[in-house]
């Protein structure tokens, strides 16, 4: 410190009445309170979902009852695999749409991405009424327990994602979405893109791991 | 750091909100006071209030659980409580303890003090921050509703399954427990996320993560510590409520169920948990410990970086709690290690608590008692733990009253002294007056012989072979001395809580006669001090520009060569005045916090009795979600009358930046000012 002692110079402090200084207006690193917020939060989602993926993995062997690979029909699933991840390729098309300030553009492709979300969803309900038909219901065994546990917690996140997506297309309908806001689109990507990326890791899990 | 990165913002400035029409279906409620400003309230400050006094409702219930307990246990083969009726109470006294108490106090500081300690207006998502107060509020009314509905939980606060399951305890007591805890966890993980995006994002000019007061920064450990804990209690549960509601066989032993998953999830969240207990109580002494003894904390990057330390361990050493369960040699050898190990950084904090204490002016007001309390009193908890760690000893003591007496030194010598320093240090910040010092130190000396005599003999009992969580134990044993002497301890210390809440309403109308308190009344070392007391809406006008770590306290000294502190101004002249705080841009009071909140507890009650019940609690959640998002985002008349065009705020933004950067780089308060 400065030997004089004197008190210090007044420091130029910010003004508080500025509206910069209004939350989401700036952030110190730089990504916006609500993305980082996101990123967050899907953090979390990753313990969540490791915790029903380890159980899977202890519980996978049933006692009795149909195994895995006595009802999984695998390329029926790998197609629906294959919808979801063309899904989050449409979300990017939405995402690089709004960015180009192509609004009706942005919608078809939030359409599409809600629609192929939707037919894996529709799979899924394909294939658990079949599961149950084969008789592996949800209380048969604790591998029963455990996939219908973690598809469907999966599925449900879709489904979200789906609500999410098409209040995006009736938002944008109203003309609610403008171009400043089009970081919206973009989180629920962030969260249509970890959907999908946790399918990769169940589906490698569950469908195809002997 | 790179706080000037130029990007474009999510709003650039300009075309902004011109075009844009909000949905305006319900105005926002504009209520200041009365009891619509609470349940609307979105400030932090309110919410942080509200977070402490719903704790402290549960502070209460809570203990008057445990003094049934001590009550039960005062003689031999007691009869004031049945067996089952016993592990009721027991439970719920720790659960509320645990999830409703110490949990919540720490996120009321954290909520009242953190944006006020790195200068931010208010949280980063104001609405959120509400959402999470209503919905821990509703959850916990919701699991002690469970007390006039059939009975609540019985299977212990960690509730191992399968000895939760519907064969051995077929009321719904557990399905209020489970579930509650399920709704609760959306409070803490909504709240992680937003206090960490807030520390992370909304930092005051020249308020370097390195510069940040060491609450912030233990509220940070702590909201990362929730942020990834929660949600593996969250995945325990929704087994245990597959099992419990829908007949899954997670925990179904004739199916080949495995008993240790749920024990191995759970103690992964809940040995983060007993951190993130911790954590804010640390933080808290270490703002308090440098005010009274007047010297800066010892080792200030030490004491940081060893709660990181203490964040990242934390989660290595959870099979300590399971080393009877037959998790094999292995398992136990590493555990035994990783939880030696943990006692390092804790020791560090130790020290350097100690060391800054060394040599100072001690002042012994209240809040410094409770902290040295806490130092004191933890460390024997501490010490007690470190005995666990030693795989052969821990078997001894698994499941006896020692484990009782360890983890009550740490929780409530350390978290709750804590807690209670807090409370007398910060009150007149919150609320402008001071709590009386005579009766506060004679609540300290009270608490700590209450707490003393309580816990202590818990350890001789616990050695004995006494263990936890029998209803009752034979005449004959030796433990007839020992628990008289804790019954006796846990009524002096529920008469010192007492004193406490007293001592809330005593000082109060006291303090009608007495001199406004000022802003600074224990000549304190960080910004939040720098606010007029009680602190205005608005927090601060202007924002503060920081240039190093306990900014405040060096606007008010100097040192000298040889190191003697000199001052240098006038506290008065340092402090901010209250101002009318127009044209400060504050977030909007709201109606749907409370409303999304509480559709959950509704939502509990339908999973438990009927499904249509459930179905309408989801009608209010999700219309509620979508009245929050059609909500318009501000009042464009409210604190906006006075007159800034796009320019103003593009060109201030940008003075602000350089004043960041360039204090970064010198402390020299002169520099700062060439720069603007």
């Amino acid at each position: 410190m400065s030997e004089t002692l004197t008190s210090r110079p007044s420091i130029a402090e910010a003004d508080a009445h500025q509206p910069g200084a209004h939350i989401d207006h700036d952030t110190n690193t730089g990504i916006s309170n609500t993305k980082l917020g996101m990123w967050l939060f899907l953090a979390s989602e990753c313990l969540l979902f490791g915790g029903l993926i380890t159980t899977y993995l202890l519980y996978r062997r049933p006692l009795e009852g149909p195994g895995p690979h006595d009802v999984f029909d695998i390329p029926f699933t790998s197609v629906s695999s294959f919808v979801l991840l063309m899904s989050s390729l449409t979300m990017v098309l939405a995402v690089s749409a709004i960015e180009r300030r192509e609004h009706q553009r942005m919608r078809v492709w939030l359409g599409a991405t809600a629609l192929l979300g939707a037919v894996f969803i529709a799979g899924q309900i394909y294939e658990f009424t079949a599961f149950v038909r084969e008789g592996l219901g949800f209380t048969t065994s604790r591998f029963s327990s455990a996939f219908y546990t973690l598809t469907g917690f999966h599925g449900v996140h879709v489904t979200i994602g789906i609500i999410m997506l098409v209040s995006l297309v009736l938002l944008s309908m109203r003309g609610k979405l403008p171009e400043h806001r089009s970081e919206t689109v973009e989180i629920v990507g962030l969260y249509w893109h970890f959907v999908d990326v946790v399918w990769v890791v169940i589906f490698a899990v569950v469908y195809l791991i002997p | 750091m790179a706080l000037t990165e130029e990007r474009p913002l999510a709003l650039p400035s300009g075309d902004v909100e011109t075009d844009y029409s909000p949905t305006g279906v319900f105005t926002r409620p504009t209520a200041d006071t009365g009891w619509r400003s609470w349940i609307t309230t979105v400030d932090h400050k309110k919410i942080g209030i509200m977070y402490g006094a719903t704790a402290i409702l549960f502070l209460i219930i809570g203990g008057l659980e445990a003094l049934l307990i001590r009550l039960q246990l005062w003689s031999p083969n007691g009869t004031l409580l049945s067996a089952d009726l016993y592990n009721q109470v027991y439970t719920m006294h720790g659960t509320t303890m645990v999830f409703l108490v110490v949990m919540p106090i720490g996120a009321a500081f954290a909520n009242y003090l953190m944006p006020l300690q790195i200068g931010a207006r208010d949280v980063a998502f104001p609405r959120i921050n509400a959402f999470s107060f209503w919905v821990y509020a509703f959850a916990g009314i919701f699991i002690n509703t469970s007390w006039f509905l059939g009975g609540a939980a019985d299977g212990g606060w960690f509730m191992y399954a399968p000895n939760s399951g519907v064969v051995f305890s077929p009321t719904h007591g557990i399905d209020f427990w489970n579930i509650g805890l399920l709704i609760a966890g959306i409070a803490s993980l909504t709240g992680a996320v937003n206090l960490i995006v807030t520390v992370l994002n909304m930092r005051a000019p020249g308020m370097t993560l390195m510069r940040m007061p060491v609450f912030t920064w233990m509220t940070l450990v702590t909201q990362f510590l929730l942020l990834f804990a929660i949600p593996v209690l969250t995945s325990a549960q929704i087994l245990l409520m597959m099992d419990r509601e829908y007949s899954a066989n997670f925990f179904n032993v004739a199916k080949g169920a495995n008993p240790l998953l749920w024990e191995h999830l759970f103690w992964v969240f809940g040995h983060p948990e007993v951190y993130l207990m911790i954590l804010p109580a640390f933080g808290l002494v270490s703002e308090i410990l440098p005010t009274f003894a007047r010297k800066p904390i010892f080792g200030y990057p030490f004491i940081v970086f060893s709660g990181v330390a203490i964040g990242f361990m934390g989660w290595g050493v959870w099979a300590h709690h399971m080393f009877v369960s037959g998790i094999g040699p292995i398992s136990v050898t590493t555990f035994s290690l990783t939880t030696m190990f943990i006692a390092v950084p804790t020791g560090v904090k130790i020290l350097n608590w100690t060391a800054t204490m060394w040599g100072g002016k001690l002042r012994f007001s209240a809040p410094m008692l409770f902290s040295i309390g806490l130092v004191t009193m933890f460390t024997i908890g501490g010490l007690s733990g470190v005995m666990h760690s030693v795989a052969p000893m821990d078997t001894q003591q698994t499941d006896t009253y020692f484990i009782v007496a360890h983890f009550h030194y740490v929780l409530f010598g350390g978290a709750f002294f804590g807690f209670m320093a807090g409370f007398y240090f910060y009150w007149p910040k919150a609320f402008g007056y001071m709590l009386n010092e005579t009766l506060g130190k004679t609540n300290f000396w009270l608490m700590l012989l209450g707490f003393n005599l309580t816990f202590a003999p818990m350890h001789v009992l616990g050695l004995q072979g006494m263990s936890r969580r029998i209803y009752t134990y034979s005449a004959g044993y030796g433990f007839e001395v020992w628990n008289k002497v804790a019954t006796v301890g846990a009524f002096i210390l529920a008469s010192s809580v007492a004193l406490f809440i007293f001592n809330i309403f005593y000082s109060k109308s006291k303090s009608k006669n007495l001199p406004p308190v000022g802003a600074d009344p224990w000549d304190a070392r960080t910004i939040e001090w720098m606010t007029p007391s009680p602190v205005p809406a608005y927090n601060f006008d202007p924002t503060p520009t920081v240039s190093r770590v306990d900014d405040f306290w060096y606007r008010k000294y100097g040192e000298t060569k040889d190191g003697k502190l000199v001052r240098i101004a006038k506290t008065e002249d340092v402090v901010q005045k209250r101002t009318d705080g127009k044209g400060i841009h504050l977030p909007s009071p709201s109606y749907w916090p409370i409303v999304v909140a509480f559709g959950l507890p509704i939502v509990g009650y339908g999973i438990i009795y009927s499904l249509w019940l459930a179905l309408i609690g989801g009608i209010i959640v999700v219309g509620g979600i979508y009245g929050w998002v059609m909500e318009p985002p501000d009042d464009p008349d409210l604190a906006h009358d006075d007159d800034h065009g796009p320019e103003s705020h593009s060109s201030s933004d940008g003075a602000a930046h350089d004043v960041a950067s360039e204090s970064e780089s010198s402390t020299e308060a002169k520099e700062v000012e060439t720069v603007v």
